[in-house]
This record gives C-alpha cells, structure tokens and sequence, in this order.
C-alpha cells in the first residue's frame, strides 16, 4: 500500500533528475531557469488543489497570497534581515493573513467565497500599487539571495542554476509528500466529507468550520512558500503576481488537472507554466488561460486526463 | 466639512453608486432567470463603453451608444447561448468558473480588439471643466447624465417587469420555474432575454461613466465585486433594494477619500464590501436569508 503510493513520487523524484541530466548533456540547461519558476507556481497549484479538489472550497484570490510571501520576503530581506530569519517570518506573516481573512470569509459559501476572496486579491493589489515601501506600479527589484548556507543560495545567477532547479524541485517533492499524505489521512477524509456534503459531514461530527480553515491556511502557505522563493529567484516581484489574472490561472490550472488531482494538477501546471514564461503563448498568455478554464469546465469537468480515461474505459461511456 | 463640501461629496457618491447599482440589478435579473451568478457581468461596461468609443469619431453620439447597448446586449446572448444554454442542472463551483474564464475570454478579447490604454467618450454635453451648480456644490453635467440614465433605466426596468407580458413571464420563471412552464411560458426565452437585458444595461451605465472614469479593458472585475455585493446587500432578488445597497456602496466609498489617500479608494470600499459580504450575507432588506437558499445547495 505504501509502495504503491509513494512509487509516483519516485518515480517523479527519478524523471527530475533525468530532465537535468538531459538538458545538461544537451547543453539545454537554460530551460531550467524557467522549469525552476513554473515549479514555484506550481506549489502555488497544488495547495490550491488541496482547497478546492479536497475541501471543496473555491479561492479567487490566491495570487494574493502569493504575493503576500514574496513582498514580506523581499522587504524584510532588503531592510537587512538574515535569510533564515526574512524567509520563515514571510511564510509566517502569509499564515496568519490567511488565518485572519479565512476565519470569517470561509463562513460564506459559493459565489459568495468566490466574490469575497476575489476582493481580497484586489485588495491586497491595491494596497501594493499604492504603498510606497512596496514600490508601487514597479514592484521591488535587487532583492538580496537568500542564502541557505556557504555557496549555496536561491538566487537566479547562472553558477547556481542547476543547484536552484533541485531546490525548486525538492520543495515540490515535499508540497507533493504533504499533500499526498494529508489526502490519506483522517484530515483528508473528513475533507472529502465536507465536499460531498457539508451538512452531513457535520452531523458525522466533523468540524467542519476547523477542517476548512486548516486547509485555506495550509493552502496559503504554499502559496507564500511559491511567492518568497521565487523573488529570492528572480531577485525582484510586481504589483501583478497579486492581479485577479493570476488568481484566475492558479484556478484553471487546478480545473484542468482534476479538480482535486495532486499529480493532474502537477502535470498541467508544469507543462503550461513551463510553456506560458517561455512565451509559447505570446500575446494570448492571459486568453489562453481562460480559454482552457471555460473549456475544461464546458467539456471536462474532471480535467484533461478524464478524456484519455473515458476512452480506454469503453463500459464508462454514456 | 463644510455644507457644500459634503453635498459635492454626496452628489459624485450617488453617481458612483448609480452604476454599482446598475451591475448589481445586472446580476439580479440573471440570477433570478438562471440561479447563476454571471462573474462576466462588469466586462459588459467595458464593453459598451469601448464599442461606443470606437463609433464616437464616425457617428452621431446618440446612435453610436445605441448601437454599442444593442451590440453588447447581442454579445449578452451570445454567451449565454453559446456557454451556458445546454449544461443541465452544472454544479455552482464549475457555474463560478465557467463565468469566470468568460469574464476573462472578454476582457482579452477587449484588449486585443483595443487595446491596453485609457480611453474615454466625450462628455455628453460640455466638457470636462464646465460645471454646474447645484445648491452650491459644483458639479459635471455628466454627474446629472449618469444619475438620470440610471434612474431611467430602474423605473423603465420596474415597468417592464410589472406591466408587460414578458416581464411578468419573467417574474414568474425566477419566482417557480416549473410552475411558468406548465403556464406555457418558455423558460430558454426568459433566461436569453435576461442576459440581454443585463448586458445592455451594463453597457449603457459603462457609456455613460466612462467621460468620468475612463473605460480600461480590466476594469470589469473590481465593478463585478463591487455590483455583486450591492446585489447581496439588496438581498439578490429587487431591483429597489439593489439601487438602494448601490448608493450607500457609493457614497461610503467616495468619502473615503476624504480620510484616506486616493490610492486606497478601492482598499476602503471592497474592504466595507467584504465586511458586509461576512456579516450581512442575507442582505439589508432581504425578507429570507438568500445565502442558504440557493448557493447553499
């Protein structure tokens, strides 16, 4: 049972290390700059995942959060602060924003939590266009690496690129691991409980309130681990990483991978992540993504895999 | 605050207000047709405005706003007909994400189509300095044109659904749809012509703000969240209480900017907007509590 369950994850674990290898001995290894940043939004995806595919709660607003990791991150790295100390106190800092918004906006259900968390990314928007500590419309920029011991430190320099694409990758693992074994535990069922009814789960004496709340805040907690670590990367953030567009993409990435499919997810949001910072889709980045989101929820609300699955199920035709 | 200071404040208030209350009757006549919340419902404002900008340089004013309302209001039907019409009884969470990604599908369409600038209509009469006085504050006489063209639209809407035939069918669709079927009313008809009428509305309330504020291909969501919680604070279902949550949303929001600095308008007001959405769900003058009834399901 366990073999089974965590064989993917190695599975995973052995496909990055042979992606590095590869792009290594093709002399290809620039494509790892942007696989290290679509693995940064991809945390961001799979503790959405958790949220809306588990819980069964919507979240328009997670760029917000993301947002939240990476400005606390940089503004207490560039005031001065040691890495291990800006980092840890960024992630805490998106924890309890995510603690104070959740208490009372998870109360609220459907298009009203949809609405509500949608405002907050606007609000927190705003707030960052409108602040001088956070560099307005330009977003803050020369953020200090951070380091993580002697000769090694998240940072986009070209001497630590392969070193930076396993740390990435390494805390997709762990985002992955956390997730995998949450699902399994007595969490996750009471989780799947809440989405399949509130009401019952309830009665079967689930806290209900307490299980939702615990997952925003973990999901949130991706989120800002994703925000931070990438503006270590990049060594700046803007005001967009906050936009409702990005809120949106996170969305249609976990709508597209499943809905409530940690691998689905991963393997969406690496691929058009990968595709979108490379400019596959030019222009049309935005468009593209919502034309998967109205697409898949229009065709297959059980994400792209379920069409693949339909057909080699003939018995499971309609 | 001096006298006229606060009625200065007031009158751009009302205004402001006028056109949250006009998204917010929007997403009410679809809500009551469909039992869906349209997250697409602010790109209609952008919309109009941008297809009348275009038309302003080579046509009439009048007709040029005309034809944008008929325009967006067609697009209204498009999308319904296109996206929504033939899902059978979908989930709330993939109705959300659906009208999402649209909201999003139009706003890109607006912006390749356009393009990422400001852009503004011509003040409808006058320009940007002449002002009028009123009781002593000075105000634009686009103010006055904003208030009158969503003032005509509420009571123009009120009389459509109380005295003509197709408004009473409407009526009677939100109120029990299986009922209106068996009475012979054909509920498709009613849910298209709600889309309609949403999207037309928006576009003419975002024709006539944009002298004021300027119409931008993103301005859709920030007027969606705003519109949707007059909706909610009217209780989601009359166009009165909408009108009403609308004004009060207004003017909140624009004396913030006395106390607060510019940059923070929108922080102030989604902020009151989240704080109403978390301890009045049911609405300020809603008779049952909306919340539970539908999206509760």
């Amino acid at each position: 049972m366990y073999l089974r369950r965590y064989f993917p994850v190695f599975c995973l674990l052995f496909l990055v290390i042979l992606v590095q290898v590869g792009l290594t001995a093709l002399k290809l290894e620039f494509y790892m700059t942007q696989l290290t940043m679509s693995a940064y939004y991809t945390l961001v995806a799979l503790g959405l995942t958790l949220l809306m595919g588990y819980a069964g709660q919507v979240s328009m607003g997670h760029g917000g959060f993301f947002a939240i990791g990476g400005y606390a991150a940089a503004v207490l790295a560039t005031v001065g602060f040691a890495s291990w100390v800006s980092l840890p106190a960024a992630i805490l800092i998106t924890g309890l924003v995510a603690l104070l918004i959740g208490i009372p906006v998870l109360r609220l259900r459907g298009h009203y939590l949809a609405m509500a968390t949608l405002a907050f990314g606007i609000i927190v928007l705003r707030i960052l266009l409108g602040t001088n500590l956070f560099g307005g419309a330009d977003g803050l920029s020369d953020i200090p690496a951070f380091r993580l011991f002697a000769g090694l430190a998240i940072t986009g320099r070209k001497a630590l690129r392969v070193q930076n694409y396993y740390i990435a990758w390494g805390l997709v693992l762990v985002g992955l691991l956390t997730g995998i074994n949450l699902v399994h535990s007595r969490v996750g069922r009471a989780l799947r409980a809440i989405h399949g009814n509130e009401d019952a789960a309830a009665a079967m004496g689930v806290d209900v309130a307490r299980f939702k709340l615990a997952t925003f805040v973990l999901s949130a907690l991706y989120a800002g681990v994703g925000g931070a670590c990438l503006a270590f990367f990049n060594g700046g953030i803007g005001p967009g990483e906050a936009g409702v567009m990005k809120s949106v993409r996170y969305v249609a990435l976990v709508a597209a991978g499943g809905m409530g499919s940690l691998w689905g997810t991963l393997a969406v949001s690496t691929a058009l992540t990968f595709l979108s910072l490379r400019g596959a889709f030019g222009v049309y980045d935005d468009a593209v993504f919502g034309a998967i989101l109205v697409g898949i929820m229009l065709f297959a609300p059980e994400g792209v895999f379920s069409l693949l699955a339909r057909r080699n199920r003939p018995g499971n035709a309609q | 605050m001096r006298a006229t200071q606060l009625l200065q404040y007031l009158l751009a208030g009302i205004a402001t207000g006028s056109v949250y209350a006009v998204v917010a009757i929007g997403f009410t006549v679809v809500y009551n047709a469909t039992g869906i919340i349209n997250f697409a419902q602010g790109e209609f404002l952008m919309l109009g405005g941008m297809i009348a900008i275009s038309l302003a340089p080579v046509m009439p004013l009048p007709a040029a706003i005309a034809v944008a309302v008929l325009a967006t209001g067609a697009a209204g039907v498009l999308l319904q007909i296109v996206f929504l019409s033939w899902l059978k009884n979908p989930a709330v969470l993939r109705m959300i994400i659906i009208t999402i990604g649209l909201s999003i599908l139009v706003r890109e369409a607006g912006l390749h189509i356009w393009d990422e600038k400001v852009h503004a209509l011509p003040f409808f009469s006058g320009d940007e300095t002449s002002s009028l006085a009123v009781l002593g504050a000075r105000i634009s006489p686009q103010v006055l044109w904003v208030l009158v063209i969503s003032a005509c639209m509420v009571v123009g809407l009120t009389l459509f659904f109380r005295s003509t035939l197709l408004g009473k069918a409407m009526r009677a669709c939100a109120s029990n749809p299986t009922a209106a079927r068996l009475c012979g009313i054909r509920a498709s008809t009613v849910v298209t012509l709600s889309f309609f009428l949403a999207a037309a509305m928006g576009a003419l309330a975002g024709c006539a703000v944009s002298p004021l504020t300027q119409t931008q291909y993103d301005m859709g969501s920030s007027l969606a969240v705003k519109g949707f919680t007059c909706a909610v604070l009217g209780g989601l279902g009359s166009v009165p209480a909408a009108v009403a949550a609308g004004l009060v949303v207004g003017v909140l929001e624009t004396a913030s900017v006395s106390v607060l600095p510019l940059a923070y308008k929108d922080v102030v007001a989604l902020g009151i907007l989240l704080l109403i959405l978390v301890l009045k769900p049911q609405g300020l003058f809603a008779r049952r509590p909306v919340a539970q009834a539908r999206a509760g399901g």
